[in-house]
């Protein structure tokens, strides 16, 4: 803001301010200074109304709406513990499918592929991430739940089904099938941020360990991803907040019952996916209310982890230009 | 100490080769979903698919033309309302900006783009559908306008910023005032920029179903005006592809082949205009 710098003298700087506001500096400034704490307001606003929409269900059910089962809308008794449970679960197994194939790719494409390859697959994959969610629901429901249903679910029951994650009836819909849907999903965020964070490593560590006789992988692996561990850390909270505020895909894939299962193959629910199911069917106020605080909680799971995902990217970014 | 060396190298090859596969596997699954909708969509799209509207229940045939149209209206309100205040805060940012607003705002900012799409939908609701009781496309329109902000204002700020600060202070010499040089000259020479970011913003929205849900909610006839229910082709494609009804199902893959066509064309000329941007805009 140098061209913009104030003389210090009061006198001055009153007779500038006029000036400024004939020729107009003052009134763009307050325009746009409007519209930016606009933005503000918007995310204060939003905070209010979910807070203020959801206060029936908040003092009805206090702190046990965390823990309690019930799911009632003829009763009036609702509790969030199932659509949280169905929630991490799925989350989860996306992310367990999703690094390895993430972080992967990302060394291949950071690492060993040439530059010009290398833009071209990541243009690709970031192409990916812009397919609308409710497309791979489409995919989900057409593709994914028959092959689970015929192939994967009864190959892995056959196998694992003495552990009690793959037991019990199959539907192809169920826990298992969201974190695969999700699992594609993500890919595209761990893979182009974790990239950048690799790209941003300096040549001279891998260039010593490769000059202490390191192989190449050893190299990637003992040196350079470990200097990038924190970005790549960041990379996955980032795809874990888009996971769990992923609606229509998992809604199509999960079968959308709130029960809590220790079976992978059992049809579960999220928080995202009743929000978008019941909500427009909310008779009652408590009814309405209760799938708004649901919304609040899921906001504030997303704001902590988008935050702490914002940091470790930041840390390291900015740790690697500082030591070079 | 041979053995050691072998197993090294192994592991090497071994472990090249999968971070290969992983990166292959990603590509593939892009080309795949490419691939499954082109064949599935594209067989059942027809002319009367775009022109129709959708038949009663079991009746087959029909399309869905007032879907096609409800979009268009919905992402018309988020264009008019989003990008303007993206546009102008972004420009805050980058040439008027102290520091705890700077902050407050680009914290703001990243807040709301990771507000989860269906979040921004209750909001919306809140705002719109409970003090008028009615679903409409002025409510399903501002809920992705609030979307289409977040990534308006930082692609602007970041384009503004890239543009050399001598520009300005050339425009100021010759005696025109801050503002006028802002909009004249800062503001142009990152043009591309700052659209590729605004249809980037429309694109990631254009395909927005959660928040649809129940703020414009859908409608299987033609809605007049802005505060009727309207029906849109995310929300169609939900609704169709979870009945029970084959029409429907065939319909469902041909409106997702066209809204995945629309929105991969956005994106790709979105960033073929900042590719041929490059020189210019440095």
């Amino acid at each position: 803001m140098a061209a913009g710098s104030r003389p210090p003298q009061a006198a001055a700087n009153a007779k500038s301010f006029a000036a400024r506001l004939r020729n107009g500096d003052e009134i763009a400034h307050l325009i746009t200074l409007i519209f930016a704490a606009l933005v503000c307001l918007i995310v204060g606003l939003l905070v209010f109304q979910l807070y203020r929409n959801s206060s029936v269900s908040r003092h009805q059910f206090g702190w046990t709406f965390f823990v309690s089962r019930a799911w009632d809308p003829v009763f009036g008794d609702f509790g969030a513990l199932p659509f949280i449970y169905g929630t991490v679960v799925t989350s989860v197994l996306s992310l367990m499918i999703a690094v390895p194939l993430g972080v992967g790719g990302a060394i291949f494409l950071a690492e060993f592929a040439p530059p010009r390859l290398s833009d071209m697959l990541t243009f690709v994959v970031e192409l990916l991430a812009a397919v609308p969610s409710v497309i791979f629901g489409l995919l989900g429901i057409f593709v994914v739940v028959p092959v689970m249903r015929t192939t994967v679910d009864p190959f892995l029951q056959k196998f694992l089904g003495y552990t009690p994650l793959f037991t019990g009836p199959i539907y192809g819909v169920g826990f298992l099938t969201a974190g695969v849907v999700l699992a594609i999903m993500i890919v595209p965020y761990i893979l182009s941020v974790s990239r950048e964070v690799l790209l941003a490593v300096p040549a001279d560590q891998r260039e010593a360990a490769l000059g202490l006789g390191a192989t190449r992988w050893e190299a990637i692996w003992q040196v350079v991803v470990p200097y990038a561990k924190t970005g790549i850390l960041g990379s996955i909270f980032l795809a874990l907040a888009r996971a769990l505020g992923e609606t229509m895909a998992v809604t199509m894939v999960i079968g959308n019952d709130p029960k809590i299962s220790a079976s992978l193959l059992a049809p579960g629910y999220t928080i995202a996916a009743v929000i978008a199911n019941e909500f427009t069917e909310a008779t009652g106020k408590l009814y309405l209310q209760s799938l708004i605080e649901l919304g609040l909680v899921l906001f504030i799971i997303t704001v902590i982890l988008n935050g702490l995902a914002r940091l470790l990217i930041l840390a390291t970014t900015k740790g690697g230009t500082i030591q070079t | 100490m041979s053995f050691r060396m072998a197993r090294r190298r192994v592991v090497n090859v071994v472990m090249l080769g999968a971070t290969g596969v992983c990166a292959v596997m990603s590509v593939l699954a892009l080309c795949f979903i490419l691939g499954y909708l082109l064949w599935n969509g594209g067989h059942y799209l027809s002319w009367d698919f775009l022109t129709k509207l959708p038949t009663p229940v079991g009746q087959s045939g029909g399309g869905m033309a007032n879907a096609i149209v409800g979009s268009g209206k919905i992402l018309l309100i988020a264009a008019v309302t989003g990008i303007p205040v993206g546009l102008l805060a972004g420009v805050y940012l980058a040439e008027f900006g102290g520091n705890t607003m700077t902050f407050m705002v680009r914290y703001a900012a990243d807040l709301l783009n990771g507000v989860p799409s269906i979040v921004t939908g209750i909001f919306a609701y809140t705002l719109v559908v409970l003090p008028f009781h009615e679903f409409s496309a002025l409510a399903g329109g501002l809920a992705l306008g609030i979307m289409v902000i977040p990534v308006v204002m930082r692609s602007t700020e970041d384009f503004l910023r890239a543009v050399p600060g001598t520009l300005l202070e050339g425009a100021l010499a010759l005696g025109t005032s801050r503002w006028r040089g802002i909009a004249t000259v800062v503001v142009p020479a990152a043009f591309r920029g700052i659209a590729t970011g605004i249809l980037l913003s429309m694109a990631r929205v254009a395909g927005e179903t959660a928040p649809l849900l129940f703020t414009s909610f859908n409608n299987r006839y033609w809605s007049t005006g802005w505060m009727q229910p309207t029906a849109s082709l995310p929300v169609m494609i939900f609704t169709y592809a979870i009945s029970p009804y084959d029409d429907w199902q065939r319909q469902a893959w041909a409106a997702g082949f066209v809204l995945l066509m629309l929105v991969l064309l956005i994106n790709i000329c979105a960033r073929a205009l900042l590719l041929r941007g490059q020189p210019t805009g440095r």
